[in-house]
Protein backbone atom coordinates (compact mmCIF):
# COMPACT_ATOMS: atom_id res chain seq x y z
CA UNK A 1 0.00 0.00 0.00
CA UNK A 2 2.33 2.27 1.06
CA UNK A 3 4.70 1.34 -2.20
CA UNK A 4 1.85 2.32 -4.24
CA UNK A 5 0.92 5.46 -3.52
CA UNK A 6 4.92 6.11 -3.42
CA UNK A 7 5.01 5.14 -6.85
CA UNK A 8 2.07 7.02 -7.83
CA UNK A 9 3.56 10.22 -6.36
CA UNK A 10 6.76 9.82 -8.13
CA UNK A 11 4.84 9.95 -11.46
CA UNK A 12 3.41 13.05 -10.69
CA UNK A 13 6.79 14.67 -9.96
CA UNK A 14 7.78 13.08 -13.28
CA UNK A 15 4.39 14.31 -15.45
CA UNK A 16 4.80 17.79 -14.36
CA UNK A 17 8.61 18.27 -15.13
CA UNK A 18 8.39 17.22 -18.09
CA UNK A 19 5.39 19.75 -18.83
CA UNK A 20 7.93 22.47 -17.24
CA UNK A 21 10.51 21.59 -19.33
CA UNK A 22 8.23 21.33 -23.03
CA UNK A 23 7.76 24.56 -23.80
CA UNK A 24 12.02 25.61 -23.22
CA UNK A 25 12.77 22.16 -25.29
CA UNK A 26 10.06 23.38 -27.92
CA UNK A 27 11.76 26.38 -28.51
CA UNK A 28 15.51 25.10 -28.83
CA UNK A 29 14.43 21.88 -31.49
CA UNK A 30 12.42 24.45 -33.61
CA UNK A 31 15.30 26.99 -33.94
CA UNK A 32 17.02 23.63 -35.98
CA UNK A 33 13.67 23.87 -37.98
CA UNK A 34 14.62 24.64 -41.85
CA UNK A 35 10.78 25.81 -42.68
CA UNK A 36 10.29 29.51 -41.54
CA UNK A 37 7.16 28.42 -40.20
CA UNK A 38 6.64 26.54 -36.86
CA UNK A 39 3.79 24.46 -37.75
CA UNK A 40 5.82 22.75 -40.41
CA UNK A 41 8.96 20.75 -39.85
CA UNK A 42 10.88 21.51 -43.12
CA UNK A 43 13.85 19.36 -41.80
CA UNK A 44 17.00 20.39 -39.47
CA UNK A 45 19.11 23.57 -40.16
CA UNK A 46 21.69 25.56 -37.95
CA UNK A 47 21.38 28.37 -40.91
CA UNK A 48 19.05 30.47 -38.34
CA UNK A 49 22.14 30.70 -36.45
CA UNK A 50 24.27 32.28 -38.81
CA UNK A 51 21.31 34.63 -39.71
CA UNK A 52 21.10 35.59 -36.14
CA UNK A 53 24.72 36.77 -36.14
CA UNK A 54 24.40 39.03 -39.60
CA UNK A 55 21.71 40.58 -38.09
CA UNK A 56 22.74 44.04 -37.60
CA UNK A 57 20.16 45.70 -34.67
CA UNK A 58 20.02 42.10 -33.16
CA UNK A 59 23.75 42.16 -32.35
CA UNK A 60 23.23 45.90 -31.44
CA UNK A 61 20.77 44.65 -28.55
CA UNK A 62 23.18 41.79 -27.62
CA UNK A 63 25.89 44.49 -27.23
CA UNK A 64 23.28 46.91 -25.49
CA UNK A 65 22.04 44.05 -22.96
CA UNK A 66 26.39 42.66 -21.97
CA UNK A 67 27.41 46.21 -21.50
CA UNK A 68 24.03 46.94 -19.40
CA UNK A 69 24.55 43.55 -17.50
CA UNK A 70 27.79 44.11 -16.74
CA UNK A 71 27.78 47.63 -15.45
CA UNK A 72 24.58 46.95 -13.56
CA UNK A 73 26.45 43.89 -11.73
CA UNK A 74 29.94 45.41 -11.00
CA UNK A 75 28.56 48.40 -9.37
CA UNK A 76 25.80 45.95 -7.54
CA UNK A 77 28.69 43.98 -6.87
CA UNK A 78 30.75 46.98 -4.86
CA UNK A 79 27.73 48.99 -3.45
CA UNK A 80 26.19 45.34 -2.07
CA UNK A 81 29.45 43.96 -0.99
CA UNK A 82 30.72 47.35 0.74
CA UNK A 83 27.34 47.16 2.20
CA UNK A 84 27.18 43.80 3.49
CA UNK A 85 30.18 44.32 5.33
CA UNK A 86 29.53 47.57 6.91
CA UNK A 87 26.15 46.17 8.23
CA UNK A 88 27.05 43.28 9.84
CA UNK A 89 29.49 45.26 11.79
CA UNK A 90 27.91 48.81 12.67
CA UNK A 91 24.39 48.87 14.16
CA UNK A 92 22.29 52.28 13.70
CA UNK A 93 19.28 53.62 14.54
CA UNK A 94 17.95 53.47 10.37
CA UNK A 95 19.31 49.40 9.73
CA UNK A 96 16.82 47.54 9.44
CA UNK A 97 15.05 50.35 7.34
CA UNK A 98 18.02 50.59 5.18
CA UNK A 99 17.69 46.90 4.27
CA UNK A 100 14.18 46.47 4.06
CA UNK A 101 13.98 49.34 1.52
CA UNK A 102 17.40 48.39 -0.59
CA UNK A 103 15.56 45.14 -1.17
CA UNK A 104 12.20 46.12 -2.17
CA UNK A 105 12.81 46.20 -5.96
CA UNK A 106 13.35 42.80 -5.92
CA UNK A 107 9.97 42.02 -3.67
CA UNK A 108 7.66 44.49 -5.22
CA UNK A 109 5.96 43.63 -8.55
CA UNK A 110 8.36 44.31 -11.48
CA UNK A 111 6.08 46.41 -13.18
CA UNK A 112 5.71 49.20 -9.72
CA UNK A 113 9.70 49.20 -10.36
CA UNK A 114 9.15 50.17 -13.85
CA UNK A 115 6.37 52.57 -13.27
CA UNK A 116 8.03 54.28 -10.11
CA UNK A 117 11.36 54.64 -12.14
CA UNK A 118 10.30 55.39 -15.50
CA UNK A 119 8.17 58.81 -13.29
CA UNK A 120 10.92 59.51 -11.13
CA UNK A 121 13.50 59.48 -14.02
CA UNK A 122 11.49 61.40 -16.09
CA UNK A 123 10.84 64.64 -13.04
CA UNK A 124 14.86 64.31 -12.75
CA UNK A 125 14.96 65.02 -16.35
CA UNK A 126 17.60 62.20 -17.11
CA UNK A 127 17.45 60.94 -20.72
CA UNK A 128 16.15 57.78 -21.59
CA UNK A 129 18.38 55.02 -22.72
CA UNK A 130 21.44 53.51 -21.62
CA UNK A 131 21.90 55.86 -18.45
CA UNK A 132 18.40 54.68 -16.82
CA UNK A 133 18.74 51.54 -17.89
CA UNK A 134 22.23 51.23 -15.62
CA UNK A 135 20.61 52.80 -12.84
CA UNK A 136 17.37 50.95 -12.98
CA UNK A 137 19.46 47.33 -13.23
CA UNK A 138 21.83 48.53 -10.58
CA UNK A 139 18.78 48.79 -8.38
CA UNK A 140 17.48 44.91 -8.65
CA UNK A 141 20.69 43.72 -8.79
CA UNK A 142 22.15 44.77 -5.46
CA UNK A 143 19.68 42.97 -3.05
CA UNK A 144 21.70 39.30 -4.76
CA UNK A 145 24.88 40.58 -3.84
CA UNK A 146 23.89 41.73 -0.58
CA UNK A 147 22.11 38.94 0.58
CA UNK A 148 24.63 36.51 -1.10
CA UNK A 149 27.79 38.21 0.58
CA UNK A 150 25.48 38.96 3.80
CA UNK A 151 24.80 35.24 4.15
CA UNK A 152 28.34 34.14 4.16
CA UNK A 153 29.01 36.70 6.25
CA UNK A 154 27.23 35.20 8.62
CA UNK A 155 29.19 31.75 8.72
CA UNK A 156 32.51 33.80 8.75
CA UNK A 157 34.85 33.41 11.44
CA UNK A 158 35.72 36.16 13.05
CA UNK A 159 38.52 35.17 14.73
CA UNK A 160 40.85 35.64 11.77
CA UNK A 161 40.28 39.30 11.51
CA UNK A 162 40.41 39.46 15.26
CA UNK A 163 44.31 37.76 14.96
CA UNK A 164 45.38 39.79 12.24
CA UNK A 165 43.94 42.74 14.34
CA UNK A 166 45.87 42.03 17.08
CA UNK A 167 48.79 41.42 15.25
CA UNK A 168 48.68 45.02 14.11
CA UNK A 169 47.27 44.69 10.88
CA UNK A 170 45.07 47.88 9.84
CA UNK A 171 41.52 47.76 8.92
CA UNK A 172 41.81 48.17 5.51
CA UNK A 173 44.54 45.19 5.24
CA UNK A 174 42.17 42.96 7.14
CA UNK A 175 39.34 43.69 4.84
CA UNK A 176 41.76 43.34 1.82
CA UNK A 177 43.69 40.41 3.42
CA UNK A 178 41.55 38.56 4.98
CA UNK A 179 37.85 38.89 4.96
CA UNK A 180 37.81 39.99 0.79
CA UNK A 181 39.10 36.73 -0.12
CA UNK A 182 36.60 34.87 2.21
CA UNK A 183 33.36 36.19 0.92
CA UNK A 184 34.83 36.52 -2.80
CA UNK A 185 32.87 33.46 -3.91
CA UNK A 186 29.63 35.27 -2.33
CA UNK A 187 30.33 38.03 -3.85
CA UNK A 188 31.61 36.11 -7.77
CA UNK A 189 28.01 34.05 -7.04
CA UNK A 190 25.76 37.07 -6.68
CA UNK A 191 27.26 39.16 -9.21
CA UNK A 192 26.95 36.38 -11.90
CA UNK A 193 22.95 35.58 -10.64
CA UNK A 194 22.43 39.51 -10.77
CA UNK A 195 24.16 39.45 -14.67
CA UNK A 196 21.44 36.92 -15.40
CA UNK A 197 18.54 38.70 -13.77
CA UNK A 198 19.79 41.80 -15.77
CA UNK A 199 20.48 40.01 -19.31
CA UNK A 200 17.04 38.54 -18.73
CA UNK A 201 14.83 41.66 -17.66
CA UNK A 202 12.07 42.64 -19.88
CA UNK A 203 9.47 44.28 -17.78
CA UNK A 204 11.93 47.24 -16.28
CA UNK A 205 13.90 47.98 -19.30
CA UNK A 206 10.25 48.25 -21.14
CA UNK A 207 9.16 51.47 -19.27
CA UNK A 208 13.06 52.84 -18.40
CA UNK A 209 14.66 52.82 -22.38
CA UNK A 210 14.76 55.27 -25.25
CA UNK A 211 13.16 55.26 -28.20
CA UNK A 212 16.60 54.15 -29.64
CA UNK A 213 18.26 51.59 -27.34
CA UNK A 214 16.89 48.10 -27.45
CA UNK A 215 18.08 45.13 -25.25
CA UNK A 216 17.77 41.79 -26.33
CA UNK A 217 15.00 41.29 -24.29
CA UNK A 218 13.13 43.56 -25.22
CA UNK A 219 13.72 43.13 -28.89
CA UNK A 220 12.32 39.37 -28.41
CA UNK A 221 9.40 41.08 -26.85
CA UNK A 222 8.24 43.03 -30.17
CA UNK A 223 8.91 40.07 -32.03
CA UNK A 224 6.88 37.57 -30.25
CA UNK A 225 3.90 40.59 -30.78
CA UNK A 226 4.16 41.30 -34.16
CA UNK A 227 5.44 38.57 -35.83
CA UNK A 228 8.00 36.04 -34.87
CA UNK A 229 11.07 34.39 -36.84
CA UNK A 230 13.18 31.45 -36.64
CA UNK A 231 16.08 33.67 -35.81
CA UNK A 232 14.21 34.27 -32.50
CA UNK A 233 14.26 30.69 -31.33
CA UNK A 234 17.89 30.61 -32.29
CA UNK A 235 18.62 33.75 -30.28
CA UNK A 236 16.24 32.02 -27.42
CA UNK A 237 18.48 29.23 -27.47
CA UNK A 238 21.78 31.36 -27.38
CA UNK A 239 20.39 32.82 -24.20
CA UNK A 240 19.21 29.60 -22.27
CA UNK A 241 22.58 28.33 -23.13
CA UNK A 242 24.53 31.59 -21.28
CA UNK A 243 22.10 31.82 -18.28
CA UNK A 244 22.27 28.44 -17.88
CA UNK A 245 25.99 28.54 -17.59
CA UNK A 246 25.69 32.14 -15.40
CA UNK A 247 23.70 29.74 -13.36
CA UNK A 248 25.92 27.10 -12.77
CA UNK A 249 28.84 28.94 -12.54
CA UNK A 250 26.94 30.66 -9.67
CA UNK A 251 26.06 27.65 -7.63
CA UNK A 252 29.56 26.00 -8.24
CA UNK A 253 31.41 29.07 -6.66
CA UNK A 254 28.82 29.85 -4.00
CA UNK A 255 29.17 25.92 -3.27
CA UNK A 256 33.11 26.75 -2.91
CA UNK A 257 32.95 29.01 -0.65
CA UNK A 258 30.35 27.27 2.00
CA UNK A 259 32.15 23.61 2.05
CA UNK A 260 35.20 25.22 3.09
CA UNK B 1 40.99 54.54 18.36
CA UNK B 2 37.69 52.59 18.84
CA UNK B 3 35.24 55.39 17.49
CA UNK B 4 37.38 56.10 14.47
CA UNK B 5 37.69 52.41 13.59
CA UNK B 6 33.68 52.60 13.63
CA UNK B 7 33.74 55.79 11.98
CA UNK B 8 35.24 54.24 9.12
CA UNK B 9 33.19 51.35 8.74
CA UNK B 10 30.32 53.28 8.36
CA UNK B 11 31.58 54.62 5.22
CA UNK B 12 31.50 51.07 3.30
CA UNK B 13 27.43 51.52 3.71
CA UNK B 14 27.02 55.12 1.81
CA UNK B 15 27.15 54.23 -1.11
CA UNK B 16 24.23 51.88 -0.45
CA UNK B 17 22.61 54.19 1.83
CA UNK B 18 22.85 57.00 -0.92
CA UNK B 19 21.14 54.74 -4.39
CA UNK B 20 18.72 53.18 -1.79
CA UNK B 21 17.46 56.89 -0.75
CA UNK B 22 17.83 58.66 -4.06
CA UNK B 23 16.74 55.82 -6.62
CA UNK B 24 14.65 53.39 -4.58
CA UNK B 25 12.58 55.25 -1.74
CA UNK B 26 12.66 58.42 -3.74
CA UNK B 27 10.83 56.98 -6.80
CA UNK B 28 8.17 55.02 -4.38
CA UNK B 29 7.50 58.38 -2.71
CA UNK B 30 7.54 60.13 -5.93
CA UNK B 31 4.69 57.99 -7.24
CA UNK B 32 2.60 58.53 -3.92
CA UNK B 33 2.80 61.88 -4.53
CA UNK B 34 1.99 61.74 -8.15
CA UNK B 35 -0.88 59.58 -7.15
CA UNK B 36 -2.36 62.78 -5.90
CA UNK B 37 -1.34 65.33 -8.15
CA UNK B 38 -3.43 66.42 -11.36
CA UNK B 39 -3.13 65.66 -15.10
CA UNK B 40 -2.11 68.48 -17.39
CA UNK B 41 -4.61 68.88 -20.54
CA UNK B 42 -1.41 68.83 -22.91
CA UNK B 43 1.40 66.96 -21.47
CA UNK B 44 3.04 65.98 -18.25
CA UNK B 45 1.74 66.94 -14.45
CA UNK B 46 0.11 69.67 -12.62
CA UNK B 47 1.26 70.05 -9.12
CA UNK B 48 -2.78 70.47 -8.02
CA UNK B 49 -3.96 67.81 -4.95
CA UNK B 50 -6.80 65.91 -6.34
CA UNK B 51 -8.69 62.49 -5.22
CA UNK B 52 -9.67 61.93 -8.99
CA UNK B 53 -7.19 59.33 -9.90
CA UNK B 54 -8.43 57.12 -6.90
CA UNK B 55 -12.32 57.87 -8.26
CA UNK B 56 -11.08 57.03 -11.55
CA UNK B 57 -10.54 53.89 -11.01
CA UNK B 58 -14.11 53.18 -9.72
CA UNK B 59 -15.28 54.09 -13.02
CA UNK B 60 -17.05 51.14 -15.00
CA UNK B 61 -14.30 50.91 -17.44
CA UNK B 62 -11.53 50.60 -15.08
CA UNK B 63 -13.18 48.76 -12.05
CA UNK B 64 -14.26 45.97 -14.84
CA UNK B 65 -10.27 45.44 -15.75
CA UNK B 66 -9.46 45.66 -11.85
CA UNK B 67 -12.28 42.55 -10.94
CA UNK B 68 -11.29 41.09 -14.15
CA UNK B 69 -7.29 41.10 -13.43
CA UNK B 70 -8.33 39.78 -9.89
CA UNK B 71 -10.23 37.36 -10.99
CA UNK B 72 -7.96 35.31 -13.00
CA UNK B 73 -5.57 36.45 -10.12
CA UNK B 74 -7.94 33.92 -8.10
CA UNK B 75 -8.19 31.20 -10.66
CA UNK B 76 -4.06 31.56 -11.05
CA UNK B 77 -3.75 31.13 -7.29
CA UNK B 78 -6.38 27.92 -7.09
CA UNK B 79 -4.73 26.31 -9.76
CA UNK B 80 -1.34 26.93 -9.02
CA UNK B 81 -2.06 25.81 -5.57
CA UNK B 82 -3.90 22.77 -6.32
CA UNK B 83 -0.52 21.15 -8.43
CA UNK B 84 1.93 22.95 -6.71
CA UNK B 85 1.05 21.92 -3.11
CA UNK B 86 0.98 17.76 -3.77
CA UNK B 87 4.13 18.45 -6.09
CA UNK B 88 5.84 20.37 -3.22
CA UNK B 89 4.65 17.75 -0.35
CA UNK B 90 6.22 14.91 -2.69
CA UNK B 91 9.42 16.48 -3.30
CA UNK B 92 10.18 17.02 0.47
CA UNK B 93 9.15 12.95 1.11
CA UNK B 94 11.93 12.38 -1.55
CA UNK B 95 15.37 10.72 -0.26
CA UNK B 96 17.77 13.24 0.30
CA UNK B 97 19.71 13.31 -2.70
CA UNK B 98 16.32 13.66 -5.06
CA UNK B 99 14.93 16.08 -3.12
CA UNK B 100 18.50 17.96 -4.19
CA UNK B 101 17.67 17.13 -7.72
CA UNK B 102 14.36 18.20 -7.63
CA UNK B 103 14.94 21.04 -6.55
CA UNK B 104 17.58 21.97 -8.97
CA UNK B 105 15.02 20.86 -11.75
CA UNK B 106 12.29 23.26 -10.55
CA UNK B 107 14.29 26.11 -10.56
CA UNK B 108 16.00 25.72 -13.57
CA UNK B 109 13.06 27.08 -16.01
CA UNK B 110 12.57 29.66 -13.46
CA UNK B 111 16.04 31.28 -14.69
CA UNK B 112 15.14 31.12 -17.75
CA UNK B 113 14.04 33.80 -20.24
CA UNK B 114 10.26 34.06 -18.86
CA UNK B 115 9.81 35.44 -22.86
CA UNK B 116 11.51 32.41 -24.22
CA UNK B 117 9.07 30.13 -22.02
CA UNK B 118 6.19 31.95 -23.57
CA UNK B 119 7.41 32.03 -27.23
CA UNK B 120 7.08 27.82 -26.29
CA UNK B 121 3.65 28.03 -25.44
CA UNK B 122 3.08 30.24 -28.53
CA UNK B 123 4.27 26.68 -30.84
CA UNK B 124 2.36 24.69 -28.84
CA UNK B 125 -1.04 26.34 -28.76
CA UNK B 126 -1.08 27.78 -32.64
CA UNK B 127 -3.75 26.90 -34.61
CA UNK B 128 -2.58 23.52 -36.11
CA UNK B 129 0.27 23.58 -33.81
CA UNK B 130 1.90 20.52 -31.83
CA UNK B 131 -1.05 20.58 -29.17
CA UNK B 132 -3.31 20.96 -31.79
CA UNK B 133 -2.12 18.55 -34.10
CA UNK B 134 -1.65 15.99 -31.26
CA UNK B 135 -4.83 16.02 -30.62
CA UNK B 136 -6.28 15.69 -33.91
CA UNK B 137 -3.91 13.02 -34.47
CA UNK B 138 -5.18 10.91 -31.60
CA UNK B 139 -8.69 11.73 -32.98
CA UNK B 140 -9.72 13.55 -29.78
CA UNK B 141 -10.67 16.57 -31.45
CA UNK B 142 -11.66 17.08 -35.02
CA UNK B 143 -10.38 20.73 -35.73
CA UNK B 144 -8.08 22.89 -34.14
CA UNK B 145 -9.01 24.19 -30.81
CA UNK B 146 -7.90 28.12 -31.57
CA UNK B 147 -6.45 27.80 -27.85
CA UNK B 148 -3.25 30.98 -28.80
CA UNK B 149 -5.20 34.22 -27.73
CA UNK B 150 -8.10 32.65 -25.46
CA UNK B 151 -8.27 33.12 -21.79
CA UNK B 152 -7.08 29.36 -21.21
CA UNK B 153 -3.90 30.38 -22.87
CA UNK B 154 -3.28 32.95 -20.81
CA UNK B 155 -4.18 31.10 -17.91
CA UNK B 156 -1.95 28.53 -18.50
CA UNK B 157 1.10 30.86 -19.10
CA UNK B 158 0.19 32.56 -15.65
CA UNK B 159 -0.46 29.10 -13.95
CA UNK B 160 3.25 27.91 -15.62
CA UNK B 161 5.19 30.93 -14.47
CA UNK B 162 4.10 31.32 -10.85
CA UNK B 163 4.23 27.64 -9.94
CA UNK B 164 7.89 27.30 -9.12
CA UNK B 165 7.10 29.83 -6.25
CA UNK B 166 4.25 27.80 -5.02
CA UNK B 167 6.08 25.04 -4.97
CA UNK B 168 8.88 25.84 -2.82
CA UNK B 169 7.22 27.77 -0.70
CA UNK B 170 4.69 24.61 0.30
CA UNK B 171 8.28 22.55 0.12
CA UNK B 172 9.79 24.08 2.62
CA UNK B 173 7.15 24.30 5.20
CA UNK B 174 6.38 20.54 4.37
CA UNK B 175 9.94 19.96 4.72
CA UNK B 176 10.33 21.62 8.12
CA UNK B 177 7.24 19.39 9.67
CA UNK B 178 7.44 17.69 12.50
CA UNK B 179 5.82 14.63 11.30
CA UNK B 180 5.74 12.91 14.74
CA UNK B 181 2.45 15.09 15.02
CA UNK B 182 0.94 13.01 12.24
CA UNK B 183 2.03 9.97 13.56
CA UNK B 184 0.47 10.88 16.90
CA UNK B 185 -3.07 11.82 15.29
CA UNK B 186 -2.75 8.07 13.27
CA UNK B 187 -1.89 6.42 17.02
CA UNK B 188 -5.00 8.28 18.13
CA UNK B 189 -7.17 6.91 15.36
CA UNK B 190 -6.72 8.85 12.97
CA UNK B 191 -7.38 7.91 9.02
CA UNK B 192 -4.55 8.92 6.46
CA UNK B 193 -7.06 11.55 4.93
CA UNK B 194 -8.29 13.05 8.42
CA UNK B 195 -4.71 13.39 10.09
CA UNK B 196 -3.79 14.99 6.53
CA UNK B 197 -6.75 17.30 7.11
CA UNK B 198 -6.36 18.43 10.20
CA UNK B 199 -2.33 18.34 11.04
CA UNK B 200 -0.79 18.33 8.12
CA UNK B 201 -2.68 21.25 6.55
CA UNK B 202 -2.81 23.26 9.57
CA UNK B 203 1.26 22.83 9.98
CA UNK B 204 2.00 24.08 6.46
CA UNK B 205 -0.13 26.29 6.27
CA UNK B 206 2.49 28.99 6.23
CA UNK B 207 3.96 27.86 3.17
CA UNK B 208 0.53 27.41 1.84
CA UNK B 209 -0.32 31.43 2.38
CA UNK B 210 3.30 32.26 1.22
CA UNK B 211 3.03 30.44 -1.60
CA UNK B 212 -0.40 32.49 -1.76
CA UNK B 213 0.82 35.85 -2.12
CA UNK B 214 4.24 35.16 -3.96
CA UNK B 215 1.54 33.67 -6.74
CA UNK B 216 -1.50 36.08 -6.05
CA UNK B 217 0.38 39.65 -6.15
CA UNK B 218 2.83 38.72 -9.47
CA UNK B 219 -0.41 37.25 -11.47
CA UNK B 220 -1.77 41.05 -11.81
CA UNK B 221 0.91 42.73 -12.56
CA UNK B 222 2.53 40.41 -15.74
CA UNK B 223 1.21 42.02 -18.75
CA UNK B 224 3.55 40.91 -20.89
CA UNK B 225 2.05 37.43 -20.54
CA UNK B 226 -1.79 38.95 -21.48
CA UNK B 227 -0.11 40.47 -24.25
CA UNK B 228 2.05 37.36 -25.49
CA UNK B 229 -0.96 34.26 -24.92
CA UNK B 230 -3.97 36.63 -24.74
CA UNK B 231 -3.28 38.75 -28.07
CA UNK B 232 -4.29 42.31 -26.22
CA UNK B 233 -7.99 40.58 -25.79
CA UNK B 234 -7.50 40.30 -21.55
CA UNK B 235 -6.50 43.25 -19.68
CA UNK B 236 -4.50 43.17 -16.46
CA UNK B 237 -4.30 45.56 -13.74
CA UNK B 238 -0.69 45.48 -15.18
CA UNK B 239 -1.72 46.03 -18.72
CA UNK B 240 -3.83 48.99 -17.40
CA UNK B 241 -0.94 50.52 -15.81
CA UNK B 242 1.15 50.21 -18.79
CA UNK B 243 -1.28 51.51 -20.99
CA UNK B 244 -2.10 55.01 -19.33
CA UNK B 245 2.04 55.07 -18.89
CA UNK B 246 2.97 54.14 -22.79
CA UNK B 247 0.03 55.47 -24.46
CA UNK B 248 -3.13 57.44 -22.86
CA UNK B 249 -0.09 59.20 -20.81
CA UNK B 250 -1.99 59.77 -17.87
CA UNK B 251 0.92 59.09 -14.70
CA UNK B 252 -1.46 60.39 -12.18
CA UNK B 253 -3.92 57.51 -12.98
CA UNK B 254 -0.98 55.00 -13.20
CA UNK B 255 0.66 56.18 -10.19
CA UNK B 256 -3.11 55.87 -8.08
CA UNK B 257 -3.32 52.16 -9.65
CA UNK B 258 -0.25 51.45 -8.46
CA UNK B 259 -0.61 52.97 -5.32
CA UNK B 260 -3.55 50.21 -4.97
CA UNK B 261 -1.65 47.30 -5.98
CA UNK B 262 1.34 48.03 -3.73
CA UNK B 263 -1.19 48.36 -0.89
CA UNK B 264 -3.16 45.56 -1.19
CA UNK B 265 0.25 43.47 -1.43
CA UNK B 266 1.38 45.42 2.26
CA UNK B 267 -1.82 44.51 3.40
CA UNK B 268 -1.15 40.07 2.06
CA UNK B 269 1.72 40.25 3.60
CA UNK B 270 0.97 42.05 6.92
CA UNK B 271 -1.95 39.52 6.93
CA UNK B 272 0.33 36.70 6.66
CA UNK B 273 2.24 37.62 9.43
CA UNK B 274 -0.25 38.28 11.62
CA UNK B 275 -1.77 34.50 11.03
CA UNK B 276 1.51 33.08 10.99
CA UNK B 277 3.54 34.95 13.30
CA UNK B 278 6.68 35.43 11.69
CA UNK B 279 7.80 37.81 9.19
CA UNK B 280 9.70 36.09 6.09
CA UNK B 281 7.80 34.72 3.72
CA UNK B 282 8.19 30.89 3.52
CA UNK B 283 10.51 29.63 0.76
CA UNK B 284 11.49 33.11 -0.99
CA UNK B 285 14.13 31.60 -3.96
Amino acid sequence: MKKKSFKISNIFLAVLLIIMYIPIVVVVIYSFNASKQTIIWGGFTTSWYGEMLRDRSLLEALRNSLILGLISSAAAGIIGTLAAVGMARVDFRTKGLLEYVSMLPIMIPEIILGMVFLVFFSLLGLPFGMTTLILAHTAFCIPYVYTMVKGRLVGLDRSLAEAAKDLGASEFRVFFDITLPLISPAIVSGMLLAFAMSLDDVVISIFVTGARTNTLPIKIYTQLKTGVSPKINALCTLMLIVTFLLVFLSHKIGKKGTSK
Amino acid sequence: MKPRRQNRIWLTIVPLYLFTIIFVAGPLIYMFVLSFLTRDEVWGVVNTFTLDNYAKILKPVYAQTFLESLKLAFATTLLTLAVGYPFGYFMARLSAKWKKLMMLLVVVPFWTSALMRMYGWIIIFQSNGLLDKLLMGLGITEDPLKLLYSYPAVLVGMVYSLLPFMILAVYSSVEKMDWSYIEAARDLGASRVQAFLTVTLKLTLPGILSGVILVFIPSMGLFFIADILGGGKIMLVGNLIRDQLMTTRDWPFAAALSVVLTVLTSLLIRLYRKITHTTELEGIL
